[in-house]
């Protein structure tokens, strides 16, 4: 195959992908998003809760995008150092994004900085927005999709603490992000905490802490304690969905860290609202591809 | 019973309301978000769809436009403390009784709220299909060149909600009372988790 027959299946792909990606919710999430449900007692709540699950059956039923805002792309990938097509990945997914705006239909949301244009089919200067991980082994190409909407990007923030701060300084920013600010990002949400040395690595890591899938802790004893404990405490707040009284105000707290300089502490936090709109697809080096995020779907 | 405002809206309906009360709306509404607030409050251009006793919806949709005409796919309401700073003035220049939006606002929109006879009111954030659904038919469309997001939509809607008043014309804020109340909470909920991470510092 050549790289652009290849490009060719992985633009169609994508596009089908993203026009599915962004009408339902992927199981872990809908499944999560049930027991939160079940967690809430008050006529308010139930009111909202049903108006959410109202919702997502009929996007599904009427082909349309959950939410009208299906925000700016971004693909977190994880390519095998030997996949063989790694050079028509960006310009496929760019197309896929301009296809699936006509197609899914997507909102026009991608706006140029200076121009200050929309530019009407949601790609733009580094947008669909790309992270790479290239694995030393294997040749799969694993692509995250998630659809970053405004009111859940608007929350988001990173700060630098000194060791003396301690981790009680991530606790209190935590708890500062979500109390504050997150009420209008559309609870239940997906924490995602990043822990790393300066700001920008703090932030990637908290994005890549809500894209991890449910079920999945950090890989330190202590770190998946401050998930829990994290989790348990700012559902304790009385903060339910849309941000009015309840029970929970997030689904489920990630933690993702790096090792850290030893005279810097640095905390990211990134919110995902009830729409948790993240699809995991795999494609191998023949261009065969699968994804599990939606069991029994066809693109 | 469902309680339902019909517009034009008049400041009695207003006054009959108070925060946390679920209303739904008949009638006509408008989209306007952050550019259409700029344009009517920083760049005192008139708003083209006369929203004096009308109501205007913090939203930006998914609109499928041809030449047959425009067919809505999805709409709901976007952060409305956004608008924030230019609500109040918006509110006085255009004589708009009901904003409809997510999340609450600010003691600027409050005061506003109160002094003209006007409330604020969240509709469910990301329930935009069942929204559209509520949407008869699109009336009109002004200020294209915004964007899709930004422009006006007239929009024709029956029984159009759940809506929440979060806030009133008698100077109730849902959402600031909340924010005291959750605020209040904090300490201690964060007291155990601050002592589990004590000697988070110690040498494994
Ligand atoms: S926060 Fe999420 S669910 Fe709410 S309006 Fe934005 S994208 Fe939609």
């Amino acid at each position: 195959m050549t790289n652009k027959e290849a490009g060719a299946v992985l633009t169609d792909v994508m596009e089908r992908f993203l026009c599915v990606a962004c009408k339902r919710l992927p199981d872990d999430v809908y499944e999560k998003l049930r027991q939160c449900r079940a967690a809430e007692t008050s006529e308010l709540q139930r009111v909202i809760y049903d108006s959410y699950f109202d919702n997502l059956r009929r996007a599904w039923e009427m082909g349309r995008p959950c939410c009208q805002d299906t925000g700016l792309l971004h693909f977190y990938i994880r390519c095998g150092a030997d996949f063989p097509y790694m050079g028509a990945v960006e310009p496929a997914l760019r197309l896929a994004v301009a296809r699936a705006t006509a197609s899914a239909p997507l909102r026009e949301n991608t706006v140029d900085y200076f121009t200050e244009r929309n530019t009407g089919d949601n790609t733009g200067e580094r947008m669909p927005w790309l992270h790479w991980d290239i694995l030393p082994e294997g040749s799969d190409l694993e692509i995250c999709a998630y659809f970053a909407g405004a009111g859940c990007c608007l929350p988001g923030r990173a700060q630098v603490f000194k060791p003396a701060d301690g981790y009680g300084a991530i606790v209190k920013y935590v708890f500062d992000a979500v109390a504050d600010l997150a009420l209008n990002a559309c609870p239940p949400l997906i924490v995602g905490v990043g822990l790393g040395h300066n700001v920008e690595n703090a932030a990637v890591l908290s994005k890549m802490a809500y894209l991890r899938p449910l079920g999945t802790s950090h890989p330190h004893p202590k770190g998946a304690k401050l998930e829990r404990d994290l989790l348990a405490g700012l559902n304790g707040l009385g903060i339910g969905a849309q941000g009015l009284p309840g029970e929970r105000v997030a689904m489920e707290v990630h933690v993702e860290s790096s090792a850290r300089h030893t005279a810097t502490i640095a905390v990211g936090v990134n919110v995902s609202c009830y729409t948790h709109r993240r699809g995991f697809i795999t494609f191998h080096e023949d261009m065969s591809w699968e994804q599990d995020s939606y069991k029994g779907v066809s693109l | 019973m469902k309680k339902v405002l019909t517009t034009p809206v008049r400041a009695e309906d207003i006054e009959a309301l108070h925060i946390g009360d679920i209303v739904y709306l008949t009638g006509t509404l408008v989209t306007g978000r952050d550019d259409v607030h700029r344009r009517v409050v920083s760049e005192g251009m008139a708003s083209p769809y006369d929203l004096h006793d009308g109501v205007i919806f913090h939203a930006g949709p998914i609109v499928r436009e041809s030449a047959g005409g425009n067919e809505l796919i999805s709409v709901g309401p976007t952060s409305s403390v956004r608008m924030e700073s230019l609500e109040a003035a918006f509110i006085e220049k255009t004589g708009v009784r009901v904003i409809i939006g997510k999340g609450g606002m600010g003691p600027a929109t409050a005061a506003a709220c109160q002094k003209f006879k006007a409330i604020h009111c969240v509709a469910m954030g990301g329930c935009a299909v069942s929204a559209a659904c509520q949407v008869e038919a699109i009336e009109d469309c002004f200020w294209r060149e915004l964007g899709m997001p930004e422009c006006e939509w007239v929009m024709r809607v029956k029984e159009f909600g759940p809506l929440v008043v979060s806030i009133d014309a008698h100077g109730g804020n849902l959402y600031a009372e909340n924010k005291a109340k959750y605020a209040a909470r904090k300490d201690a909920c964060e007291a155990p988790i601050l002592e589990s991470v004590k000697d988070y510092m110690v040498v494994e």
